[in-house]
């Protein structure tokens, strides 16, 4: 298994490599000079040129890609032309605030997708499983900055209950910055009330960006539970006497998370991608309006670092998800699962 | 003699063709669920194409600007009621569909070809160094969530419609490689497939005659379901204002701009988004149907 481990790591490398070399060209082939457009178009030749030499937009491609990977090595990601900040302290205030969602929001998904899911599979074609269904088509079928405005409605002005902007109320001060996460770091500056305002920040962008994958985990988790149901083990286990509740939850709860493991690797990246509309509706800071603003500003530096680091997310949970699903399977190797 | 023989064997062949057809009709319509996706997908089409003829006010699918009928509620006259300019939103969300399938079936267009030929090739030519270099490459599109390279590329060029179907096209064909590079890996083993290449056959005309009739199945159900997810992908691109520009009629820019005026005109921002969730349903629904009647055929 070690060698497999580092077989998926180096190949994950590969791909960050060459992800890295192709937003690069993607970003320096389009029409339009980055110079010029971070100037605006009254700005006078001269200055544009000089940004140009600072940016080494006189170079050729490949000195350009050199120069800019030699600035990774240094944590230099290079000046963002909106915010006039070098971009990796953008990254560093925005990212955690994206990670807060993006968790809360993996939390929601797993723990209620799999809930709902054992729930209906469990009084299988009974009224409860025929309204999880349609609720599961529903939350599929609705993208998630749809979710966002219809909860904006709700529970923003029809049912005033939770805070529709911003990571924290006014009146409220941020924490002194540990992990970059509000409710985190104002637990651990011993700000419970500030921790609680945090949180109910995250609640709504968080259960809007959860809904579809949420639908999505309860369907297929009842799916292989229903199939995994009528399997021989399963008879066996009841013959033996143990309690139904017991072979629920041991025996036919695991083996049937595979699948929804899978399928969920991919719906949390997804969240990250719709994470960027949900941000712009709730006017949340975080990574992903970064990035909006950054690609609607065609911001290089910075559209380059929140595609390596959405990347590296991606890349990250992808074997964090392998591990995870040979252990729920020892059958499946961590080389196994591709092929 | 032989001239009646042949059309003997073309007749029975076309008899079976019928029967078969009638088969998987009768498998697909058993579940009414898949008969109404149907339904609507149909429904659908054919308003997006007739549009100018079934819309009450085919002028407000472009630029036009009424402020006395402006920010009307639904009805009877309107029945979604209308936007801030006085435009009837039941007329431009269904000028909208035209987009969203245009976008839809030009990026199916474009990228199942690409995707499925890629698939076959890497799968049957598995452990050389084609399958290395084709599967890599899919594996750098695949690091990213495919909504986040569509907005990064198209955002990099002239928002337009052509342009985010492009977009969209970048981040959509590895997924079909991918679907048929597991395909074709394990059929290329069969014993038909082996059984033709020792006769001789090219290596075009198995993966082409051999391999690919076999993927057909699934990527036609991949195929009906993306419809949905490409016309969701289209319009969070063009929520953000990439995408089909206004005065035109797209779905994304309509639930964006009506955002503005919620809660008090929420009709403005709602049936856009309830459209949304209506042509993906329908798709779904239909995909769905598709996948049933396909895996009954297989299985019998």
């Amino acid at each position: 298994m070690g060698s497999d481990l580092l077989k998926r790591i180096g190949l994950s490398i590969f791909v960050l490599f060459s992800l890295s070399i192709l937003i690069f060209l993607i970003a320096r082939v389009v029409p339009g000079d980055p110079a010029r457009l971070a100037l605006g178009p009254r700005a006078p030749e001269w200055a544009v040129e000089n940004l140009r030499k600072e940016m080494h937009l006189d170079k050729p491609f490949y000195a350009q890609y050199g120069l800019w990977l030699a600035g990774i090595g240094h944590g230099d990601l290079g000046k963002s032309l909106v915010t006039r900040r070098p971009v990796s302290a953008d990254i560093r205030e925005f990212l955690p605030a994206t990670f807060e969602i993006v968790g809360l929001s993996a939390l929601i998904m797993a723990l209620g997708g799999i809930f709902l899911g054992v729930l209906s599979a469990k009084y299988s074609n009974s009224w409860f499983d025929g309204v999880t269904r349609i609720i599961s088509y529903l939350g599929i079928v609705t993208p998630a900055f749809v979710w966002a405005i219809i909860f904006m409605l709700i529970f923003g002005y029809v049912f005033p209950i939770f805070p529709i902007t911003g990571r924290l109320s006014p009146g409220f001060e941020a924490p002194t910055t540990i992990t970059g996460m509000f409710t985190l770091d104002s637990l651990l500056a011993g700000d419970p009330r500030t921790a609680w305002d945090a949180f109910l920040h995250l609640v709504l962008p968080a259960i809007a960006l959860a809904m579809g994958g949420l639908a999505q985990a309860a369907r297929i988790t009842r799916s292989s539970m229903t199939d995994n149901m009528s399997k021989d083990y399963i008879a066996a286990e009841t013959a033996y006497g143990i309690p139904p509740r017991r072979i629920l939850m041991k025996y036919l709860l695991k083996p049937s998370l595979i699948p929804t493991v899978s399928v969920m690797a991919l719906d949390i990246a997804a969240l990250f991608g719709n994470a960027f509309l949900v941000e712009l509706i709730f006017n949340y800071p975080g990574l992903s309006r970064y990035g909006i603003e950054a690609m609607l500003n065609k911001d290089l530096n910075a559209i380059s670092a929140v595609i390596m680091v959405l990347g590296l997310a991606f890349v990250t949970m992808n074997i964090a998800i392998d591990i995870l699903v040979g252990y729920l399977d020892p059958r499946i190797g961590l080389a196994g699962r591709r092929n | 003699m032989t001239g009646t023989k042949g059309e003997e064997l073309r007749k029975r062949a076309k008899e079976k063709r019928s029967e078969r057809f009638r088969r998987a009709w009768y498998k697909f319509s058993r579940n009414r669920i898949s008969v109404v996706g149907l339904v609507m997908v149909l429904a659908i089409v054919l308003l997006a194409i007739f549009a100018p003829y079934v819309t009450p006010y085919p002028k407000h699918a472009g630029a036009f600007v009424d402020f006395m009928t402006g920010s009307v509620g639904p009805s009877l006259k309107h029945w979604l009621g209308t936007d801030v300019f006085g435009r009837d939103i039941l007329t431009r969300v269904i000028f909208a569909f035209r987009g969203a399938l245009i976008m839809s079936t030009g990026v199916l267009v474009l990228v199942v070809p690409l995707g499925v030929v890629l698939g076959l090739i890497a799968g049957y030519l598995k452990g050389t160094w084609i399958e290395t270099v084709i599967m890599r490459i899919t594996d750098v599109f695949l690091a990213l969530p495919p909504l986040i390279l569509a907005l990064a590329v198209s955002a990099l060029m002239r928002p337009t419609l052509f342009n985010s179907m492009m977009a969209v096209c970048v981040s959509w064909w590895p997924w079909y490689t991918r679907l048929i590079y597991g395909m074709a890996s394990s059929l290329r083993n069969e014993f038909y497939v082996k059984a033709s290449e020792l006769t001789g056959a090219s290596k075009p005309h198995v993966i082409f005659r051999e391999i690919l009739p076999n993927c057909i199945a699934p990527i036609f159900t991949k195929m009906t379901l993306d419809v949905g997810w490409v016309i969701l992908t289209g319009a969070s691109l063009s929520f953000v204002g990439l995408g089909e520009q206004p005065p035109k009629a797209a779905l994304g820019t309509m639930i964006s701009d009506g955002a503005k005026y919620l809660p008090a005109q929420w009709w403005i921002a709602v049936f856009p988004a309830i459209a949304i969730m209506v042509v993906v349903l329908a798709f779904n629904l239909l995909g769905d149907g598709i996948k049933d009647m396909l895996a009954t055929e297989e299985g019998s």
